[in-house]
């Protein structure tokens, strides 16, 4: 069904010329990746280059500055802790960002949701299961109307998460009530951040891990290899293997550690947080790249009139994004209240918003919508961690650490402004 | 399938009597076109003579207010996108409508992706469209995965007419396919219009530049005013001809009659 063209005699003049495609040859040796690389970064696209440029001078400078605290496992496991709701706002927002639209309202949207679910929790004695789903269902109505109100009625995104971003911190406030503070009891919630997998079981989940990926990695490049697509070298492929496992390795050593201060007692392990974290990166990263869903949603970013004229329902498509992304955001409110071990009418209110947008941008998702993957959220989150965390250890004032936080998402959107105008200068 | 290069084949679209208009201005006056397969048929006309709304008609976008369309002798009603497409008809709109950040088979597939249950079938895709390409003798993208930001004007003019003809594309129309194009992309694309034809497709071709209408045309149609001045085979008329049936619907004995032609 591919085409009715019928091939005539005169489609294959002389037929001496190349058979075209030349490049996707050329790209499977190793000097055509590296080429295609550079290329790339010269045409704007700089992908992950920015943020672990920035986790490694981060962590070189934090380390020079406090070389007790900040590298020891304890410090490295409450980093990572607290890049965890940082990451999974962030893991939401990038879908939005990818629209080429905006929601200040996905941190206050985290509140009210961790606010529903303490409260169920508190007041009614609901199970732990109960609380998550009660969060994640407020999540998508939320986004539903949010949405709605975008897509349907056509208000600009900015104006109306805005406006929802005052609305919704009265709504947390009602949840709550004036001036309390939500205590989270429930051990499966608290233990997200505070109980630890066994060590034992901690290695095998990073072995199974790396022995999937590999596996998924591996299995791909043989089909492309054997039906003569574009693929990459192998060595590539194997880098990229060794690459994650060696992380993987790494983090699963520091985090399975005795980090406990005293020698009395015993701390160890991967708190429960991060297999959600990378579950979420997984499904959420399949959504996108291998679905139609996800691959409407890079189209009506990066030219909406052509996804409506192939037929996609520009406005069905934006609101399930919101829906998406606000429900990211009651699993983030989750994290951050087993964190702090409560709710209050601040929750996800203050930086919440700036961090998790930061991190979207810092990973290397566009503001301007039809760049990004869910990855960003993950590096660009550890980035704006290690700053949070940094500037606490360095036990820098208040003032500061705003201001430092500021101009660090305005370099990032920089950075993402500047790329796109060499992006477009390179295309005339 | 058969592929019609019979001369005086049965047209595979036809216009009856085509009226629309904008609220009280009436753009297309009873307009009668026949478009053939396996021939060019170049729809030419002055500025604002109605070729654009003529084919976003045809399209669906503008349903037409009277007339008739007929597609391979039967009327059919065309109220919408999805029908022209479903007819196998499909349009290359002169800002072509491509997304910049998806690469070439990305674009191709559009809104009719391939999948293995929920997951995108990115080989079938990939293969299906460098098919399309090959079959079309299109030699100048270096790969089907480059984005389409970094193409030059003529490849993304020549995806975007892959595009169309990877469906089961019966009637290919181009809005001004070369006017954005130097020299030499103008030569691939018009080397492409000509390959679309001899493979059995209909050909509409929206141009203003003669040079290459008289090059890759076997039919002319001239619209004047909204109506049509001449649907006739291109080598009954010269470039004078053309010329005056733009410029005043009429030129010797074919056109307009004198009436209309001095009325408007
Ligand atoms: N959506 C619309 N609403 C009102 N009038 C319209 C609309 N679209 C086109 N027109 C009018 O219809 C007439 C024909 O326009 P059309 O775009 O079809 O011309 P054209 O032959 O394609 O011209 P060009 O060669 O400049 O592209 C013009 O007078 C234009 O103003
Ligand atoms: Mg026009």
């Amino acid at each position: 069904m591919a085409s009715n063209i019928v091939p005539t005699s005169d489609l294959e003049p002389g037929g001496a010329a190349p058979s075209g495609f030349e490049g996707d040859r050329s790209a499977g040796s190793l000097g055509g990746v590296v080429r295609g690389y550079v290329d790339r970064l010269r045409g704007g696209d700089l992908g992950a280059l920015p943020a672990v440029l920035g986790i490694v001078v981060l962590t070189l400078l934090f380390y020079a500055l406090r070389p007790e605290t900040f590298l020891t496992p304890l410090n490295i496991t409450n980093l990572i802790i607290q890049a965890a709701p940082i990451t999974l706002l962030a893991m939401g927002l990038v879908w939005i960002l990818l629209l080429g639209d905006i929601d200040l309202s996905a941190g206050v949207v985290s509140g009210v949701c961790a606010a529903v679910s303490a409260q169920l929790l508190a007041q009614q004695g609901a199970p732990w299961w109960v609380a998550v789903l009660a969060a994640l269902v407020t999540g998508a109505v939320i986004g539903l109307f949010t949405g709605t109100l975008v897509a349907l009625i056509g208000i600009p995104s900015f104006v109306v998460t805005l406006a929802l971003f005052l609305a919704f911190q009265g709504v947390t406030l009602r949840v709550i009530g004036q001036g309390g503070t939500v205590p989270i009891r429930d051990e499966t919630i608290r233990g997200l951040t505070n109980s630890y997998i066994p060590v034992g079981a901690g290695w095998a989940l990073a072995a199974a891990v790396i022995a999937a990926y590999a596996v998924l990695q591996l299995n791909r490049w043989r089909t492309q290899r054997s039906k003569g697509l574009d693929s990459q070298p192998l060595i590539v492929v194997v880098g990229r293997i060794v690459l994650i496992a060696v992380i993987v390795l790494v983090l699963t050593a520091i985090l399975n550690a005795d980090r406990a201060l005293s020698r009395a007692v015993e701390l160890q392990g991967i708190p429960y947080a991060i297999p959600v974290v990378v579950v979420l990166l997984l499904v959420l990263t399949f959504l996108l790249g291998r679905t139609t869903f996800g691959r409407h949603v890079y189209a009506v970013g990066g030219n909406s009139e052509a996804a409506r004229r192939a037929g996609i329902s520009v406005t069905r498509i934006r609101i399930m994004v919101f829906m998406l992304s606000s429900s990211m955001a009651a699993v983030s409110g989750l994290v951050a209240a087993a964190r702090l071990s409560s709710v209050t009418p601040g929750s996800g209110g203050g930086n919440t918003l700036l961090y998790a947008v930061g991190a979207a941008v810092i990973g290397g998702t566009s503001l301007f919508g039809g760049r990004g993957r869910i990855r960003d959220a993950v590096l660009g989150g550890l980035v704006i961690a290690i700053i949070d965390n940094g500037l606490g250890l360095l036990q820098v004032s208040a003032y500061l650490n705003y201001i430092i936080t500021g101009g660090v998402l305005l370099l990032a959107a920089s950075v993402d402004a500047l790329a796109r105008r060499r992006a477009a200068a390179g295309k005339s | 399938m058969t592929v019609p290069h019979a001369e005086g084949g049965s047209p595979i679209l036809e216009l009856r009597g085509v009226d629309k208009s904008f609220g009280a201005v009436q753009v297309l006056h009873g307009v009668d076109l026949k478009v053939y397969p396996g021939k060019v048929t170049a729809l030419v006309g002055d500025n604002g003579a109605g070729k654009s709304t003529l084919i976003k008609s045809i399209a669906g976008i503008h349903p037409i207010d009277g007339g008739q369309i007929l597609f391979d002798g039967q009327p059919v009603s065309i109220t919408g996108p999805r029908d022209s497409a479903a007819l196998g008809l499909e349009v290359v709109y002169q800002d072509l409508a491509l997304a910049d950040n998806l690469d070439v088979v990305q674009n191709m597939f559009l809104g009719r992706e391939r999948k293995h249950g929920i997951v995108l079938d990115e080989a079938s895709m990939e293969q299906a469209a460098r098919d399309t390409l090959a079959k079309l003798s299109v030699r100048t993208l270096k790969s089907v995965r480059q984005l389409v930001s970094s193409l030059s004007g003529g490849q993304r003019q020549t995806v975007a007419i892959a595009k169309a003809v990877l469906w089961e594309s019966k009637v290919v129309i181009l809005d001004e396919p070369t006017a954005a194009l130097g020299v030499a992309q103008t030569r691939q694309v018009l080397d492409l219009v000509r390959r679309l034809a001899d493979t059995g497709h209909a050909v509409v071709f929206i141009s203003h530049n003669m040079v290459d209408v008289f090059e890759v045309s076997d039919r002319i149609a001239a619209l004047y005013l909204g109506r049509m001045a001449a649907d006739v085979p291109i080598s009954t008329v010269d470039r004078g001809q053309v010329i005056e049936l733009i410029t005043a619907g009429r030129s010797g004995d074919i056109g307009l009659a004198p009436a209309v032609s001095e009325v408007v």
